[in-house]
């Protein structure tokens, strides 16, 4: 490490299910440089201090998702945040909000990932085609149309920056609705009606009160409060329009 | 047997635990204030249907200091709900494409107020040479 090293106090939820009954803090004196993000200071407190601690962590360049953590209360992507602009105070780091602890930093996110299947992730064809055929195609407006909704990597900070999945862990929430939209929307797909299910349920879009949180922490500009809130409409047109189709508009 | 055993933390204070969520709290909050004035004017209008000297009596009673104070109040909750209200209308509608470009969210914001205060200024114009 280079001369201009200096010690920063990182503060850390710890929870170990064996041994404990809930959560307490531990404070750890780390040294770092200016080029140190948060998740290499976590690295450092296991490697050198305490080979206990548990987080979960892969690419180190925001695109795999899985680093995110509560730092200073805000959902953040913690190899893309950066020691020195905490310091000289303290930094806290906690687990990801409104999920559960499995130890330390790391969350339980069995849901989240039933969520993302609930919700057909793929695309359904409009139109069966054969191989003959050839492949769908899109063009570019098209493609815009979504894009941005699929730019999505499931680093659930959304779900840690929305009270309304903390106060009730069934709402289908951000990031999946953001899927989910990406798929109705694109010129390809016909489940739209299957779909529609979903976003109009108990677990749908209107446990939503628009707090446009979740829009503001994602480390991928997806905007998924923007997707909930668009499928609200889309909810309500789908209800009114059973009582002017014969067949109604969801299934 | 399986050691798993997950911690939920309590949500209990959660709108305190960030400035974003007690902004969001207040906005919340300063829908009250509409309503309130919502039931004002209905009083009002109670009145108004009992004759004129009830109606009197109800304009008298606007006069009172405490009533007047409650007005700026009102006056300027209104005028944060409608600045968080437009704040997050980007958030909640489709894009806007003008020109084959979407149009930004701060346009979406900056109209929305204009409009509103334009509609303000009209209304409070129109009111205003009424009264004279
Ligand atoms: S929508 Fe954004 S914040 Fe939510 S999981 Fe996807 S990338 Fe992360
Ligand atoms: S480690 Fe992959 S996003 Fe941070």
């Amino acid at each position: 490490m280079s001369e201009n090293q200096r010690i920063i106090e990182i503060e850390v939820l710890r929870y170990n299910p064996e041994t404990d009954k809930e959560p307490s803090k531990q404070v750890f004196e780390v040294p770092f440089t200016d080029d140190m993000s948060v998740l290499q200071g976590v690295q450092y407190i296991k490697d050198y201090l305490d080979g206990s601690l548990s987080f979960r962590w892969s690419c180190r360049m925001a695109i795999c998702g899985s680093c995110g953590m509560m730092i200073n209360g805000e959902p953040s992507l913690s190899c893309e945040t950066f020691l020195r602009d905490y310091y000289p105070a303290r930094v806290r780091v906690e687990a990801l909000a409104h999920f559960p602890i499995e130890k330390d930093l790391v969350i339980n996110m069995e849901g989240f990932i039933e969520k993302l299947e609930s919700i057909q992730p793929y695309i359904i064809p409009k139109e069966e085609r054969t191989l003959a055929q050839g492949e769908y195609l899109q063009t570019p407006a098209q493609l815009a149309s979504y894009e941005q909704f699929s730019s999505c990597i499931n680093c659930m900070l959304c779900y840690a920056a929305c009270p309304q999945f903390g106060l009730n862990s069934e709402f289908i929430g951000p990031a999946a609705m953001a899927l989910l939209h990406r798929y109705n929307i694109d010129s390809r797909d016909g489940g739209t009606a299957e779909r529609m299910e979903l976003v109009n349920s108990e677990e749908g879009v209107f446990n939503c009160t628009a707090v446009g949180y979740c829009s503001e922490v994602c480390p991928k500009h997806v905007d998924p409060a923007n997707a909930v809130n668009q499928n609200k409409t889309n909810s309500a047109a789908d209800y009114f329009m059973r009582f002017l189709t014969p067949k109604g508009g969801a299934k | 047997m399986s050691k798993r055993r997950p911690y939920v933390r309590p949500m209990a204070g959660w709108w305190r635990k960030n400035p974003f969520f007690v902004e969001y709290m207040i906005h919340e909050g300063t829908a009250l204030f509409v309503a309130a004035y919502a039931l004002i004017l209905l009083t009002g209008l109670v009145y108004l249907s009992r004759g004129e000297a009830a109606w009197n009596v109800w304009l008298e009673g606007l006069k009172n200091p405490w009533y007047i104070v409650f007005h700026w109040l009102t006056l300027a909750a209104m005028c944060y709900h409608t600045y968080t209200w437009f704040k997050i209308m980007p958030r909640t509608m489709p894009p806007v494409i003008v020109a084959g470009k979407r149009l930004p969210d701060f346009a979406i914001t900056g109209s929305g107020l204009a409009v509103a205060a334009t509609a303000s200024l009209a209304m409070l114009g129109l009111v205003w040479g009424m009264a004279r």
